[in-house]
Formats: C-alpha cells, structure tokens, sequence
C-alpha cells in the first residue's frame, strides 16, 4: 500500500500529464466528430461577451464596405421588386417561398477561415428563435449551417470546413451534388459528384438545390472556376465563392418552417 | 529577509496571472485573426509557460498549461487541441531547459535574460515546433494530409519564434 502511495507522489507529474492529456485528446476527438463538440464552444457566456465587444470595435474599420454590399442588395431587391410587380404567376410563387421561409438578421462577431474546420459566431441564439441546422447566407451567398446555439450565441459551421455537404446544384441542368471545401483556398470550394453526363462549362452558375430542407433552392453560391473528371465517372467541381469568406460581417438566418415535417415524412418513408 | 522573499513570491504570482490574461487575449482577439497568406496565424501565448519561473512547481505548471490551451479552445472552437499541446510542452519544459541550458540550469540560471541568444532561441524554437506539430496534427487530424501539418507547424512556428523573441527582446526587463 505505502509503495502506491509512494509511486503516485514519484509520478505525480506524468500522471496528472497523462489525465489532461487524455482529456484534451477525448475533446478533440468529440470536435471531430459529425455533430461536434457540445462542451467547448465560442457561443458561451464569456467569449461571446469578448467577442461582442471586440466586434463592435472592429466593425467601424469596415463600415464603408459593408455599407457599399447593403446598398447592392437594395438595389437588387428593388429591381426584383419592379419586376416581380408586373407578373403575377412570379409573385405568387415569391409569396409562396417566403411562406415557407423565415430571414433573422444577424452580425458575424467572430469569423475564422485559415483552419480546416472553421466556425463563424454570430451575436443571436436561441433567444431570437435561432436553432441547430438552420442555414446561414449573407446578401451574396451561401455562408453556412448552424450547428451550436446558446441564449445569446449561434455557431456557424462554415463552408470552409472538411465536415461541412451542403447539396448544391448546377443553375442550368439541376443536376446536383455536394459542397466540400479541400482547405487550399478560402475562396474556392469542391462541388463533388457530379454526374459525367452533366453539361459542365467555366463560369456556369452553382446554386443550392432544394433536395435539403435547410436552404431554400437557388441560393447562390459561386461560379465554375475549373472541373476535373474522377476516377468514379464524376466530375469534381473548383467553385469561386460569390461570398468573400474572408469579409462578413451582415448575415441571414434561414428558418424552414415546413422542416418538422419534411424530416417526419422522410423519416416514416424509411420505416416502412 | 524573509518578508521580502515572501513579497517577492507574491509579486511572481500577479505577474504571472496578468501574463496570462494578457497572452490569452492578445492571442484571441489579434493574433488568431493575422492569417498572414491565408493561414499561417502565429501562437504567442506559450510565452506564459516559456517564461514560467524555471525553479516554480512543476505540478503547478502542468495545470495552468493545460488551463491556458482549454481558454484559447473556448474562444475558438477547436476542441481540446491547444490544451493538449500545452499540457505537453508544460510537461516537457524541464527536459527542454535541460537541453537547452545545459542539466544546472536551476543553479545558475534564474531569468530567461541571463543565458546567451544562441541558448534562449534554442530553447524557444524547440518549444515552439513541438507545440505547434502537436496542435496542427490534432487540429488536421488525418494521415492524409501529414503535408499540410507540416508545412503549418513550419510556417507558423517560425512566425512564432519571431514574435516571441520580438516579444521578449521589447519587454526585456533590466536586471539591477
């Protein structure tokens, strides 16, 4: 018995070593896991708070910028406005998808894209109805999933993340495959398997399908910058994002409000 | 006598608690945010446990490494790797100070400021790249891409060692 003692008094240091290493190691592997890491995450009271205060230092630097992208959208929301005015089938359709479809606005607080699995903060949470896998676009394109919410916090898990297929389509012949990001570029994503029957040209439109109940259909989301045929007959896609990952700041949240029942009729499909 | 070595010690304890917060937050909100060609972000904050006393608790250490590396987790959401990396150099310190300032260096060297530059970059570039491969292969975590892990833990690292050693050149405090 003393000589326990006395072995866990000798080797204290490696043993307390060896246990917060286990413990860190046990964190990162549940941060690489599908739906991830529940216990450390940037949406807690704290950083949030950091954050915050930080953001709204910074946001000033950039106001001009962000004040310019504003401006676009408004201007194109008052074209599409104009001419969604003189034909009805098109408004009916418009009514119809904002029917189904709930925008929260929201500010990015904390934005990370040099990593391989990046995750952006935004300053609302469950408070503001916000909930896990809801999907995220700023004026320009897609941004991402949530996949972590707190009273006042949401995380982000962004296209720029090895985790992250997001269904996305071509403009012109829907067919459709999934995003995946390479960790090359921020600026550029991989559009996988799509079929080789596809007609694919650079500079074609990519936008999000509406096979997934999170994104509406025809989000933008970039263009074809460069395709190479794989070795399984499908092409793999370098799209540019519209979206400067790099520069957010404005966001929308989108909440599907049909999600709940899509997910229980898909769901029942399965059990028969 | 033994007042002042007992007001001493407590000065090294609110040094050391404000090295931390100031590290932790340097590195958080200004330093993660560099990506300097993209990517290459430098990670000053293991200044705290470079310059932990040489002759402090080694238990005590391990702790506070792994509570420094948990804080910079929670504010940028990538598990536990930087507590894993920082328990390890926390734990290595004492063979690294061997390595680098010869087996007595708790004798004759009590300040990071009184050994030579050869020695002191020494000590702070091994450090560095055994932090930096075991944050980048936990953060990649795939064989696949054991490049990019290495191209990371050598690009960054040497942004690190230059920040860290700007850092201690401009703080370098006069020894009376």
């Amino acid at each position: 018995m003393q000589q326990i003692i006395y072995f866990f008094i000798k080797n204290k240091n490696f043993l307390l070593f060896a246990l917060l290493f286990l413990i860190s190691f046990v964190l990162t592997l549940e941060s690489h896991s599908y739906h991830n890491s529940k216990l450390i995450s940037s949406t807690n009271f704290l950083s949030g708070k950091i954050y915050t205060i930080t953001s709204s230092i910074t946001e000033y630097f950039d106001l001009k910028q962000q004040n310019r992208i504003l401006l676009e959208q408004n201007s194109m929301l008052l074209k599409y406005q104009s001419n969604t005015n003189k034909s009805i089938p098109q408004k009916e359709l418009n009514n119809a998808l904002s029917r189904n479809f709930e925008f929260t606005s929201a500010m990015v607080i904390n934005n990370v894209y040099g990593k391989t699995n990046n995750h952006i903060t935004i300053d609302k949470g469950h408070n503001d109805s916000l909930e896990v896998d809801m999907g995220v676009i700023s004026s320009k394109g897609l941004v991402g999933i949530i996949n972590k919410t707190s009273s006042k916090y949401a995380r982000i898990q962004s296209v720029l993340n090895t985790k992250s297929q997001i269904n996305a389509q071509l403009k012109k012949s829907k067919h459709f495959g999934f995003l995946t990001w390479n960790t090359q570029n921020p600026h550029v994503v991989q559009l996988t398997e799509i079929p080789k029957l596809a007609p694919i040209a650079i500079g074609d439109t990519i936008i999000t399908g509406g096979n997934s109940s999170i994104f509406p259909k025809g989000i933008l989301v970039g263009s074809i910058a460069n395709y190479t045929l794989e070795n399984n007959d499908s092409y793999t896609v370098d799209v540019t994002l519209f979206n400067d990952m790099t520069n957010l700041s404005h966001v929308y949240v989108i909440k599907n409000k049909n999600k709940k029942e899509i997910i229980e009729l898909q769901s029942s499909g399965d059990a028969e | 006598m033994n007042f002042n070595l007992v007001a001493m010690q407590n000065n090294q304890i609110v040094l050391n608690i404000i090295r931390f917060c100031t590290f932790l937050l340097l590195q958080v909100i200004v330093l993660n945010h560099i990506n300097f060609f993209g990517y290459v972000n430098p990670y000053a904050y293991i200044i705290f446990i470079l310059l932990f006393p040489f002759d402090g608790n080694k238990t005590l250490l391990i702790f506070l490494s792994f509570l420094l590396g948990l804080s910079i987790d929670l504010f940028s959401d990538s598990g536990g790797v930087h507590a894993a990396a920082c328990v390890l150099v926390g734990f290595l310190r004492p063979i690294l100070l061997k390595f680098s300032f010869g087996v007595s260096y708790q004798y004759n060297v009590a300040k990071i400021n009184k050994v030579t530059f050869k020695e002191r970059l020494l000590y702070i570039t091994s450090m560095v790249f055994i932090h930096h491969f075991m944050l980048f292969s936990l953060e990649i975590f795939s064989l696949h891409h054991i490049a990019l892990i290495l191209k990371s833990t050598l690009f960054s690292g040497i942004f690190s060692v230059l920040l860290i050693v700007c850092i201690l050149l401009l703080f370098k405090r006069e020894e009376n």
